[in-house]
């Protein structure tokens, strides 16, 4: 990786430290670089965010936000720090990385929201699980947990019912490790806690009204329902239970006949704390449960991960980085992951159109010879666990080959790189083929998709979308490109880029992806072929790693859009912030936007094309 | 079971009622009971219903390569009301837990829940966690638990076989679903401070008793001290 | 023309639906569970049409070798000369430091006598209710003692009283081992020096030390 060719993207040297003088020059009381050992950008203080904000964006160009979060130093100085992470979508290039810090008793900021509306649920969630209040949000509240939940569980001094320790590994564990159910410590067997004093008199639910409030829709959820109405105007709800709602996810859409007026998400349905776990978690014990973020995307997910600390860890001395081949096989890994997922999402558009499974049983079908292939390599269909800090766990196996074990087991065997050969040359050309062939033409698609849904570029860069919905609306932006990481540099791809933005155009820059994806596959063979034999992993693989203090912002080009990791080390074993820019929470931002003035089965396709998956969403 | 051709009367017939070997396949000498529990544990319909990771491997076992309409489940209905069997296929949170039950009480009888995968069945990876219901038994009874994280389709498919020997062991005579008087639901958490299951009332009052003369106790010691 | 597209979208469908046909043919009177139609039909050699349904439970597809399920301990074989079901483990502890989810639960044994901590297992416990299947603990185990198992057909009535799997439960003897993991267990036994137990390779290795050792000095034998 070190000797990347100079595009032109990166010709400017070190932007970032002349941006960071720009601006201390503009705002001499306001701005500071953050001289922290291993950190960087500028913290801003709180009463010039707004302003800050608005010239990084328009006079320096970092008109997309990609990442919002906030850090809680409880210990180390006692406040939150909201870290913004802003690119320029044009130019790519390294992020400028804006701070803000309050303290953590009486937590308010300045919402960035009349700056980049993308920032616009990060907010919320910042709201909701740090308790950070941001001044001038207009529909701050919980976004992941519910309306009347104690508590905002991911500051530091906040423990779940089940706590047991601050940092794994349990001391319970080993050496005199006596097993238990966490519930049977619990008084009621259960996972719950409640406030000291709480009892059930006189106590009464937010409930269900909490989630119709501050939606702006003109319309009261209590008079709604009152028997006399008379009025077009309804309030419905899909979700949490809908067969297209690819999991369950929820909105919440008020209709005027049958046109949309307002849709707001709800979501948190499948929020399974995985920040919290990830903070008590070792830095290599978070690698198994990034598979379970974008359980469709396990491979990337994990080089997003692995890059993140990897980056981290070369502050410290004794970092080793991945080795060539392990970069072969990692992008070999992902770009067969992203043709997973953009199958997949094809499949199930189709079946949120009406057409209901058969184009998914197709588009699915040679899913499962790359799954075959990842269960040969990596030992799971679905959660990978693939990559490791320096290198992935094993290298690619001589054969897919079953080994008999159960009553009427049959065994395959084939030759991997000849099964790889044929699968990237032959069967995912042909099934991509067939897929554009079976449904690009059909006036029925055409007639639902075109012209729906339609997001402009401008929307799409101040909403942060990401990804194939970003490149439809005619943004070339793709990470791999403007940062590039791994060996992408190298390798010879277009960036696909169609520009109506509709749901026909998110369909079809889909298929342009997979033929791209099959284009870096064809180049990665013989370079499979080369380094076979190669170390697969740099330096020693250890448990228990050291990374170095600091932080870092790993970044990769997901299926779904970027996926970054924003990690934080104080030195220890955990990292002390983890956190996860899923794009499929982040590109929910405008599906309000996108459905309004559609009808209601334009909801559920509009909402297909931008692809979700609750795991990331919710994390 | 065969996968296609006629119905297969070797799952029909009882072995106790011998045939001449001529006649068995076209006859079939069975119970009451036998009729009645093939009949179901062919068409078991399960919810089209998918929670988390586990799901994307119950599509792929509804998909072609493994394609559990073998089993006569095909017909994943949407709707609670028409189906027999929800898959819980994934991990289960608090706020999650509330529309299951209600689904599960708008299912009709007879109905089965399958828990899919470690979090279905006790909260698997994500247990620690402060929005994650340990296990769905916690909250409605659970018929077969399917181990694995993520059970891969072939395991999905061994608990279907596991729920058929279920189905297979019931007689019509004592199933609790033609006896007389309502079954009553079950009652759906409440979303406070934290989930509140109302079976747990008394239990949550108590607590809150104990914590309050635990206080009492301890603030007057200080004072006399 | 309008309605170009659905059609073309239907030759498709009939295309799919008259190539199964076609490929039955292929395999006509060779039987329907022939191991070459299976191995073609669920893989990339020699053409085959599409994907074909694993007609589960009467075919199954054989796992790969690193397929990874609920751990298993690896202890001795029960007819082995010098330790019979002698556990690899020794009770170090990774595997429940690394564990991710933290479903591990070992007591170190002691020895009665000394009352010093011993080189194996007291009790060995996994909750597989809680496993995540990762594979950490097999992948790095200094002792080669717990490896990932196969056997997925594991679904059951009852989780409470079954789903906590003890050391009996989960110790397999190291012929199973072998038999999952050719490629792993011969690497590692070559890293090791041998098929046997460390212990008995550590005690072999001292008895040629001694010896070669001893050997000029007893020149009369």
């Amino acid at each position: 990786m070190a000797d990347k060719p100079v595009t032109e993207q990166t010709a400017v040297a070190d932007p970032i430290t002349q941006v960071v003088a720009v601006l201390k020059e503009r705002f001499p009381e306001a701005v500071q670089a953050d001289e922290r050992k291993g950190f960087s950008g500028i913290v801003v203080d709180p009463r010039s965010l707004v302003d800050v904000a608005t010239v990084v964006r328009d006079e320096l160009g970092f008109d997309y936000l990609s990442s919002a979060t906030a850090v809680d130093y409880l210990g180390k100085g006692d406040y939150f720090e909201m870290v913004y992470h802003a690119y320029r979508i044009r130019q790519g290039g390294p992020a400028l990385v804006i701070k803000a810090r309050t303290p953590r008793d009486k937590a308010t900021l300045p919402s960035l929201i009349g700056v980049w509306p993308g920032v616009d649920f990060q907010e919320r969630e910042a709201w909701d699980l740090m308790g950070i209040r941001f001044e001038g949000h207009p529909n701050l509240k919980r976004i992941l947990m519910w309306e009347g939940f104690a508590g905002h569980p991911m500051r530091k001094d906040w423990k779940e019912a089940y706590y047991e320790q601050d940092n794994k590994p349990f001391d319970s564990r080993w050496p005199g490790g006596q097993v238990s159910r966490a519930e049977e410590h619990n008084p009621y067997g259960k996972n719950v806690a409640y406030p000291e004093d709480f009892t059930l008199d006189g106590f009464t639910p937010v409930g269900e009204a909490a989630n119709y409030t501050g939606l702006n829709m003109g319309v009261d959820i209590t008079e709604l329902s009152s028997p006399g109405l008379r009025t077009d105007r309804l309030i419905v709800n899909l979700g949490p239970h809908h067969p297209s709602t690819h999991g369950v996810f929820r909105m919440i859409v008020s209709l005027n006949g049958e046109t949309v007026e307002q849709l707001e998400p709800m979501m948190g349905y499948l929020h399974r704390n995985h920040e919290k776990i990830g903070e008590r978690n070792t830095f290599l014990q978070n690698m198994p449960f990034t598979d379970r973020l974008d359980y469709i995307c396990s491979m990337s997910n994990n080089l997003g991960y692995a890059q993140a600390v990897e980056k981290l860890m070369a502050l410290g001395p004794r970092f080793q980085p991945p080795t060539y081949r392990a970069e072969v096989i990692r992008v070999l890994m992902v770009e067969l992951t992203r043709i997973v997922n953009h199958l997949w999402a094809i499949g199930f558009l189709l079946n949120d159109l009406g057409a209901f499974f058969t184009p998914a049983l197709y588009a699915i079908a040679q899913r499962e010879l790359i799954l075959d292939f990842f269960e040969a390599t990596a030992g799971s269909r679905l959660m990978c666990n693939y990559m490791r800090f320096g290198g992935v766990s094993r290298d690619l196996p001589e054969k897919i080959l079953g080994i008999p074990l159960l009553a009427n087991d049959l065994i395959r065997d084939e030759n991997t790189m000849d099964f790889l050969t044929n699968l990237i040359t032959e069967r995912l050309p042909q099934a991509v083929d067939e897929l554009d062939n079976y449904l690009s033409g059909s006036e029925i698609i055409i007639n639902r998709c075109r012209g729906v849904g339609i997001l402009p570029p401008e929307m799409a860069i101040a909403y942060s979308m990401a990804g194939p919905v970003l490149r439809a609306s005619g943004v070339p932006y793709d990470v791999r490109r403007a940062e590039p990481y791994s060996i992408y540099a190298d390798l010879d791809f277009d960036v696909a880029v169609r520009y109506n933005g509709d749901i026909y155009d998110r369909y079809l820059i889909r298929i342009d992806e997979m033929r791209e994806s099959i284009r870096i596959l064809k180049q990665l063979l013989p370079l499979l072929d080369e380094t076979r034999g190669q170390d697969i992993q740099a330096g020693t693989k250890a448990y228990s790693p050291r990374v170095p203090e600091g932080e870092s912002y790993g970044r990769v080009e997901n299926p779904k859009g970027e996926l970054g990791f924003y990690v934080v080390s104080d030195g220890g074993q955990n990292p002390w912030r983890y956190h996860v820019r899923a794009p499929s929470f982040i590109n929910l931002t405008a599906l309000g936007e996108m459905c309004k003035g559609h009808k209601v089965a334009d909801i559920v396709a509009i909402l297909g094309s931008i692809d979700i998956v609750l795991g990331e969403t919710d994390r | 079971m065969k996968s296609n051709g006629g119905p297969d009367l070797n799952g029909l017939h009882d072995p106790d009622f011998p045939l001449p070997e001529g006649l068995q396949s076209t006859i079939a000498v069975t119970s009451l009971d036998r009729v009645y529990n093939w009949s179901r544990k062919n068409s078991v319909w399960p919810l089209l219903f998918g929670l988390a990771c586990c799901a994307i491997e119950m599509i792929a076992t509804a998909a072609s390569r493994y394609d559990f309409s073998r089993f006569g489940m095909e017909v994943m209905r949407a709707s609670p009301r028409q189906a027999d069997l929800l898959i819980i296929s994934g991990t289960v949170t608090k706020k999650m837990v509330v529309p299951i039950v209600r689904i599960y009480n708008q299912m009709p009888e007879p109905k089965y829940v399958l828990a899919m995968g470690a979090c279905a069945s006790g909260g698997g990876p994500f247990k620690e966690g402060y929005n994650v219901v340990s296990g769905i038994d916690k909250y409605i009874p659970v018929d077969v638990y399917v181990p694995g994280c993520p059970p891969t389709p072939q395991a999905l498919i061994h608990g279907f076989l596991t729920l058929h020997k279920k189905i297979e062991s019931q007689s019509i005579r004592t199933v609790p679903w033609y006896r007389s008087g309502e079954s009553a639901g079950i009652p759906i958490p409440i979303l406070g401070p934290d989930i509140i299951d109302p079976r747990q009332a008394e239990l949550i009052r108590r607590q809150a008793e104990l914590a309050a003369s635990n206080k009492q106790e301890a603030a007057p010691a200080p004072a006399e001290a | 023309m309008y309605g170009l597209g659905v059609l073309k979208g239907m030759g498709v469908t009939l295309k799919h639906f008259v190539e199964t046909y076609i490929e039955d043919l292929k395999y006509l009177g060779k039987g329907k569970r022939s191991v070459e139609a299976f191995t073609v039909r669920q893989g990339l050699r020699g053409k085959s049409l599409g994907l074909f349904t694993v007609e589960y439970p009467e075919e199954k597809i054989a796992v790969p070798e690193r397929f990874r399920f609920v751990p298993f301990l690896v202890i001795n074989n029960l007819d082995d000369p010098d330790l019979p079901g002698a556990d690899w483990c020794t009770s170090c502890g990774i595997c429940a430091k690394v564990c991710p989810p933290q479903c591990i639960w070992i007591v170190r044994g002691t020895d009665p006598e000394t009352g010093r901590p011993k080189p194996a297992p007291e009790a060995f416990y996994i909750d597989i209710d809680i496993c995540m299947n990762c594979g950490y603990c097999a992948e790095f185990c200094p002792f080669d003692a717990i490896k990932m198992d196969h056997d997925y057909e594991l679904a059951s009535y009852d989780r409470i009283g079954e789903h906590i799997f003890d050391k009996k439960k989960l110790s397999k003897e190291f012929r199973y081992y072998r038999s999952l993991y050719p490629t792993l267990s011969a690497e590692e036994a070559e890293a090791r020096g041998g098929w046997e137990h460390k212990d008995v390779l550590k005690a072999k290795a001292k008895a040629e030390k001694a010896q070669s050792a001893g050997a000029p000095a007893q020149p009369g034998r």
